[in-house]
């Protein structure tokens, strides 16, 4: 009976935090999702991130490594997407694709 | 439902023009990445994913067009940064504009600031309308005469010719920044201007490109260690010796350069106090600053996160004087938005000339204005449905549960791709500029 009694307290404490607090329903949607999520600093992560956009390649050695692997690889034709792992997917830089300038003009000075 | 500068109650915003292709498929070079007024508002300069700057200038009011102001046609448009790659840090470096400041007009020329990544341009934008005709070493056509076929001297003369507008690249700033660019604040002096990466900011001196002074380093010593970073910065509009930077903890830090030439100690902390038993996964995430800008007046600043937008008395660091939501129906929507990242998004807010209203993007091309005198607020939209000349803009409702009234729009039919991040504020009128991805729509109030 009082077993009872008290996981209604708990029912209606998450009640009440879902009715209070939209943001910590949607916490649990995530962790719910991604159960790994948040078990290391998380702020750390998101900004060390945010610093390497841009990063090709890590170091010389990810760069020798992934030079020797091409080596035995096809050429990818495809634009760098945005999950691949520094290193690994990227063409060494003679095979980059030259960024020709510009010479579009811009759509807004019509 | 108004906003705007002292208005009374039949105050409206209307379509003034749109500028940009309207073709589905948007290529990424065309994304507008920031708009800007000059000085006097005569000028309105954008700059976008492929590094382009395009200037319109607003032209002269005539008295026979008695309905509306005038139009802005394109003055000069130019390709300001192009990509690179380094190679000794393997690192791409987006052409991407990231942000234009005007310096003050100081002559005939207009100068601006425009900076991508890494890189700092001082353009000089001019006007040509003479030309010199008569050279003695070169004909007509510009080919070198044989100088020994020179029998006589004669003085050039300057003819008239058809108006040209050239843009000059006067100074490149480089390399002084190891993190990427997010902004740039010319300095009330007008002699120097400050820029900041994620972890410094420096002081550079307009003339002078071969070294800059880093006046904040918020860079630890052990990366590991790396708990914030600088998300905006801006120089105080009269005090030339003080200036603010934001953070992703959600605070500003206002730093006097009289005190020590290197100012990570802070003269000012901004934060608001927040309740500990609301904390959760995206409270940091949300309070990241995206934007902070001084008012006109140097007494307020304004600051954006990602719900809300906050003005600040700079005499008081506890807490915020006034707090506006922006769209409090996505906090019920925070892991969709985490899962494809926009709730990374930076949307940037501004003030109105007089200081009395503020304004801000949002989703589904959406902008958000409120009135500080009324506390009235109203959203619109950006759209080309509704872009009839002098159209009124309907105000536009987000229905957040419940029966949805007719003209509303649920949170759920919101087009996330459709951002508003860029706008702009007239500096002395009722006239916004307002980037909508790929578009640019200029709004004005309505004349009558």
């Amino acid at each position: 009976m009082s077993g009872e009694v008290q996981a209604s307290t708990e029912e209606q404490q998450e009640m009440q935090d879902t009715v209070v607090s939209p943001e910590k329903a949607e916490e649990v949607k995530l962790k719910a999702r991604y159960p790994h999520l948040g078990t290391r600093p998380g702020g750390s992560d998101l900004l060390r991130k945010r610093l390497q956009k841009g990063q090709k390649y890590f170091d010389s050695g990810d760069y020798n490594m992934a030079k020797a692997k091409m080596k035995n690889k096809q050429l990818p034709t495809a634009a760098a997407e945005k999950t691949e792992i520094t290193g690994d997917h990227i063409p060494t830089p003679q095979d980059l694709p030259q960024r020709k300038q510009s010479l579009v003009a811009s759509k807004l000075a019509f | 439902m108004m906003a705007g500068v002292g208005g009374g109650n039949d105050f409206q915003w209307c379509f003034s023009q749109v500028k940009g292709a309207i073709d589905e498929d948007v290529a990424e070079a065309d994304i507008i990445s920031t708009v800007e007024f000059n000085y006097s508002g005569e000028l309105l300069a954008t700059g976008d994913k492929g590094g382009r700057v395009v200037i319109f200038q607003r032209e002269q009011e005539s008295k026979n067009r008695l309905l509306s102001r005038g139009e802005y046609n394109v003055y000069s448009t130019f390709q300001s940064h192009e990509p690179e790659f380094d190679y000794l840090k393997s690192l791409e470096i987006e052409e991407k504009i990231n942000k234009i400041r005007w310096l003050p007009q100081q002559n005939a020329a207009h100068f601006l600031l425009s900076a991508n990544d890494k890189t700092i341009k001082l353009w000089k934008i001019s006007e040509r309308d003479k030309r010199a005709e008569g050279y003695n070493l070169k004909d007509e056509d510009g080919r070198l005469q044989d100088q020994f076929r020179i029998t006589t001297l004669r003085v050039p003369v300057l003819m008239p010719m058809d108006l040209m507008v050239e843009a000059s690249p006067r100074r490149i700033f480089a390399n002084a920044h190891t993190y990427h660019i997010n902004s740039i604040s010319v300095n009330s002096d007008y002699e120097t201007y400050l820029s900041a990466d994620d972890l410094r900011i420096n002081l550079w001196h307009l003339e002078i490109t071969d070294r800059s002074f880093n006046i904040v380093d918020i860079k630890p010593a052990n990366m590991e260690e790396l708990t914030e970073v600088i998300t905006a910065a801006e120089c105080h509009p009269h005090q030339c010796n003080v200036f603010v930077y934001s953070s992703s903890k959600g605070t500003i830090r206002l730093c006097d350069m009289r005190a020590a030439a290197l100012c990570d100690r802070h003269s000012k902390f901004f934060e608001e106090p927040e309740d500990p038993s609301s904390r959760s996964f995206f409270s940091e995430i949300i309070s990241s600053i995206s934007d902070v800008k001084f008012s006109h007046s140097g007494r307020y600043m304004m600051t954006r996160d990602y719900l809300s937008v906050k003005v600040w008395d700079l005499n008081m660091e506890n807490r915020p004087v006034e707090t506006y939501q922006v769209h409090e129906y996505l906090r019920s929507k925070l892991c969709s938005l985490y899962e494809n990242d926009c709730i990374f998004d930076k949307f940037e807010c501004c003030w109105n000339g007089s200081d009395s209203a503020i304004m801000t993007g949002s989703y589904n091309n959406f902008f958000r204005m409120f009135d500080r005198n009324t506390r009235r607020d109203i959203t619109l939209e950006a759209s080309r449905e509704n872009s009839k000349p002098r159209a009124i803009l309907k105000p536009r409702k987000v229905c957040t549960g419940g029966k949805r009234k007719k003209d509303e729009i649920s949170v759920d039919s919101l087009d996330f791709n459709k951002k508003i991040l860029h706008t702009a504020w007239h500096p002395k009128e009722n006239v916004i500029a307002v980037a909508a991805t790929n578009n640019l729509y200029i709004f004005q109030d309505k004349m009558n």
